[in-house]
């Protein structure tokens, strides 16, 4: 057997696979990247499709991306730049619009112009989420603890859970509930009446997720897609300056930096095991890497049924994964634009593209575009997340010239009697007319537009069936149970392979937390004598 | 009865907040809309335009000009050439510190400088029989400020003598009809210009700016922003970090150059061929080494700030809005260590940062100390680390055209 060249492989290149290997590099751990495309970042990529104008191809705002990574990598030294979203905009299907911004006052203001019995709902609202998600918060900081475990190590992380939920108040461990089991409808339904105020507020809630805002479940995206906290402010979103794609390249040099090595172009076909220990994967043009730690930043299909043979898996394990929700159904639709939509109520002003365009309504609106989903098609009428990046990042196009990035929901990955490659344009086209509904005119400025289906998205990123969270986003995939029961601590059966991708606690979105949660239990493990890393001096072989 | 500025006309026209501060006697928009930090990232990331308006201005000239801002300016006006400009203070007989600004000098015998308070009456009580005349010319120009990666770009769609334009370099230039003089000077640590525009003149001017600015997201800022930028920047504010020397009650409240981290500009202090005002003192204090203070940056320890804050059940503020107040710092053994005088989160370093004054033995960088904060009503102290300054100083500022 040849020495290992590395002490650790990364397989899989996109912002959870980069965190991972910066933080093993920090360790010291000699470690590499392999990532299957010419570029990094994978589901949180730019690139200029057009000369010009740079496109977040999937993945386009940044949040919930965890602080500490931030100071711990030393992300600002290498460019990371946030550029706070001044403002968040939502037509009220009437002609009207709700426009918030950074000053409760006016926002409250704005509400109230709508419906003033909203108005202190408002406070209270923001009130009783900011509780739950300061009562959720440190379980995105630490990894699940394994309550099916007898050892009495993890005992310590159960009794820490146990007692840090005895410490939450009462009726904020039971909004908890309520936003972890309900729908959003019925949780929003609780604090406002007004059509417009409820569509606005729930407008996060069916992200990525085959749910509408009146499944059980919604509640639970919701309350997720607000748990950033940029600049202190909980809920608060930003575009990372050149969007997704400039965090990535930004979390590559840090990497580097750490003396990461980052190999492009090098698809892993498989991780190589000797015996019940991972030993190094082989590439696809048949060059074998050896290294006693392999990292899987890919999603848990393809980090427990493809990379190994699931036959030397245990057999509950295969088959949770197997029976673990996909399923994407969501779309994105790019345009790159001749000039700035015209909203008619807001003719002069560009302050309602500071941030989200909320093309979704109501709450009724949004669960109508859902209905198609259920029964294997796309929403007529589509809900879509839009945002003009360029307005706050003038180089993300040409001086005047615009790029708009809208997430589009619903589009299911599998479409009943046709397939994406025959409605790609046609499920473009709804998308644009929805547009065209709240911004006429909106068709004369397209320059170029780009339709990603849930396929585009699994073959470019490799993410199963196109799913942006790596695996649905819903309580019986989620914490203890992500991906499976009994192996949310990053580990695997095989001893030196590891899981860090977004299927792993806490993920999805861009979070970072499960590269570096699994980071540390690498470097737990490798500081223990469980695995082998050459540099460390804890030979293991 | 408070003034307007001459762009007043329009800059109200954009701004939805009706937020203004009083400077000078002047209306300043603390804020144009909601966001103030989106303004601030205008100028980090684009360009900005702030209204500067309210700053003195004086015109000096005459064959003696130079010999009298020589004798009272801390830098040597004799080293700058027609066409450059100088950031320097000025200081009392004892070498405190009264005042900084910008002296612009368009010719041998012609200069303009920019002052934060009224300076026309000191200005002459040194003249005694100098061949120099002295204008109080603030009422005849306004001032705006173009800063940002942007600016150039903008600016030079206008007028090309931008793109030839060094560091602290002026000219004059047109744009449209209107004579200015550009400059590369500005109070924001970025690449920025400024343009002196006849008061009348000023809103043709203006709009000329923001039409050529349109396509890049030009938009104006206000104070609130300013505050993040030149913190960020290091650059000290008059009553904010220091007191005027003649308006201080005490001496402990004044500073001497070196005090407030301006040591720089005391290069040619051994020059015996140029007295000034407070030089001999400052030697004085170079000499004995008499120095109380030494000002440094400060960078909290933020797990340590987390810490303080989500241990009181507090989600940690990040607050980009300076307090009105100083915060005492304190070593590691809890003895009096100095003060902050500005402090605040910055966005783009993503950490909170401050001007301080320490006591010079504590200045090495990375010392590390603890400086006091409340939470939930109780006093308490977050470690802090010092640091050089400027936090922020991207080679743009600076970088030759």
């Amino acid at each position: 057997m040849s020495a290992p060249q590395y002490d650790a492989i990364v397989v899989g290149g996109g912002h959870n696979g980069l965190t991972n290997a910066a933080y093993l590099a920090k360790a010291g751990l000699r470690t590499l990247v392999l990532e299957r495309r010419h570029l990094v970042g994978g589901a949180a990529i730019t690139e200029e499709l057009l000369p010009g104008f740079s496109f977040t191809t999937f993945s386009y705002a940044l949040s919930l991306l965890r602080p500490e990574i931030i100071q711990e990598l030393d992300l600002v030294r290498h460019g990371f730049l946030p550029l706070m979203m001044p403002s968040s905009f939502h037509p009220t299907g009437d002609g009207d619009y709700l426009l918030m911004g950074d000053d409760h006052a006016q926002n409250v203001q704005e509400v109230r112009r709508h419906s003033p019995r909203d108005a202190d709902a408002y406070d209270r609202y923001h009130h009783d989420l900011d509780r739950v998600v300061q009562a959720v918060r440190p379980l995105l900081d630490n990894a699940p603890p394994d309550v099916f475990s007898t050892d009495p190590e993890d005992r310590v992380d159960v009794d820490w859970l146990v007692k840090h939920l005895s410490g939450v108040e009462r009726r904020v461990m039971h909004d908890v509930v309520r936003l972890l089991t309900g729908s959003a409808a019925d949780w929003l339904e609780d604090y406002f009446v007004h059509e417009g105020v409820k569509g606005y507020h729930a407008s996060s809630s069916v992200i990525g997720s085959k749910v509408g805002p009146m499944s059980p479940g919604s509640g639970l995206v919701l309350l997720f897609h607000k748990m950033g906290e940029h600049d202190g402010h909980l809920g608060s979103w930003a575009f990372h300056k050149g969007g997704n794609g400039g965090f990535t390249q930004v979390l590559a040099r840090a990497a580097e930096a750490f003396g990461a090595e980052i190999r492009l172009e090098a698809p892993v076909t498989a991780v190589l095991t000797e015996g019940e220990r991972a030993v190094g994967v082989a590439l696809e043009d048949g060059t074998e890497l050896r290294a006693p730690i392999v990292v899987s930043a890919l999603d848990p299909r393809r980090t427990f049924l493809e990379l190994v043979d699931p036959r030397g898996l245990p057999g509950e394990l295969v088959d949770s994964v197997e029976r673990m929700k996909f399923r994407g159904v969501s779309a994105k639709v790019n345009f790159a634009l001749d000039g700035l939509p015209v909203f008619p109520a807001l003719p002069d002003t560009v302050e309602h593209y500071g941030g989200f365009l909320n093309i979704g309504p109501t709450i009724e609106y949004v669960e109508r575009a859902f209905d198609a989903a259920k029964y294997g098609w796309y929403s007529d009428r589509p809900y879509i997340d839009a945002a003009i990046q360029s307005v706050v990042d003038p180089d993300m196009a040409p001086p005047g010239k615009h790029v708009m990035s809208c997430f589009v929901q619903y589009a299911p990955y599998e479409l009943r009697g046709s397939d994406w490659e025959s409605e790609r344009e046609r499920f473009g086209d709804r998308a644009q007319a929805v547009l065209e509904e709240h911004f006429p005119g909106f068709g004369e400025l397209v320059l170029h537009r780009e339709v990603v289906t849930p396929v585009d998205i699994e073959q470019h990123t490799g993410l199963t069936e196109g799913n942006i969270f790596a695996g649905e986003f819903l309580a019986p995939q989620m914490y203890f149970f992500r991906p499976a029961p009994g192996w949310s601590r990053y580990a695997t059966p095989i001893q030196g392979y590891y899981q860090c991708g977004s299927g792993t606690h806490p993920g999805g979105c861009v979070i970072g937390s499960p590269g570096r949660l699994a980071s540390r239990r690498v470097l737990n493990d490798v500081a223990a004598g469980r695995v082998g890393a050459h540099s460390t001096g804890t030979a293991s072989s | 009865m408070i003034r307007t500025t001459p762009f007043h006309p329009r800059l109200s026209e954009l701004n939805s907040q009706g937020l203004y501060t009083h400077w000078q006697g002047f209306l300043s928009p603390l804020r144009y809309t909601t966001a103030p930090k989106h303004e601030y990232f205008a100028v980090r990331n684009s360009v900005g335009v702030f209204d500067t308006s309210p700053l003195f201005k004086y015109r000096i000239s005459g064959p003696d000009a130079e010999q009298l801002l020589a004798g009272l300016l801390v830098r040597d006006i004799r080293s700058c050439r027609p066409g450059r400009a100088l950031y320097t203070l000025w200081c009392d007989d004892r070498g405190f510190v009264m005042e900084d600004g910008v002296v612009f000098r368009h010719s041998a015998n012609d200069f303009l400088l920019t002052a934060a308070r009224p300076n026309l009456g000191w200005l002459d009580s040194h003249r005694g029989r100098l061949r120099v005349e002295l204008e109080d010319v603030s009422d005849d120009y306004g001032i705006v400020a173009i800063q940002g990666p942007r600016s150039r770009t903008v600016l030079s769609a206008l007028s090309p003598e931008t793109d030839g334009l060094g560091y602290f370099q002026h000219t004059q230039a047109k744009v449209g009809s209107t004579a200015v003089t550009l400059s590369r000077t500005g109070y924001t640590g970025d690449l920025g210009y400024e343009l002196t525009v006849p008061a009348d003149e000023a809103v043709a001017v203006l709009d000329a700016v923001l039409e050529a600015g349109r396509d890049h997201g030009i938009r104006p800022f206000g104070e609130e922003a300013l505050m993040m930028l030149r913190i960020e920047a290091g650059l000290p504010l008059i009553d904010v970090d220091w007191t005027n020397s003649r308006t201080a009650w005490t001496d402990a409240q004044r500073v001497t150059p070196t005090e407030l981290g301006m040591g720089w500009m005391l290069r040619g202090i051994d020059d015996d061929t140029r007295p000034f005002l407070g030089r001999q003192a400052i030697r004085r204090e170079l000499a004995e080494g008499s120095s109380r203070w030494a000002t440094v940056g400060i960078v909290v320890d933020w797990q340590h700030w987390d810490r303080l804050h989500r241990d009181a059940g507090l989600l940690p503020s990040k607050s980009e809005h300076p307090p009105p107040y100083e915060q005492m710092l304190y070593d590691a053994e809890g003895a009096p260590a100095g003060f902050v005088t500005s402090f605040l989160y910055s966005p783009v370093l993503q950490r909170h940062v401050g001007l301080a004054r320490v006591t010079p033995a504590l200045a090495e960088t990375g010392t590390e100390l603890r400086m006091e904060v409340v939470v939930n009503h109780r006093n308490t102290t977050v470690d802090v680390r010092t640091a050089p300054l400027p936090f922020f100083n991207p080679a743009r500022k600076t970088a030759k055209p």
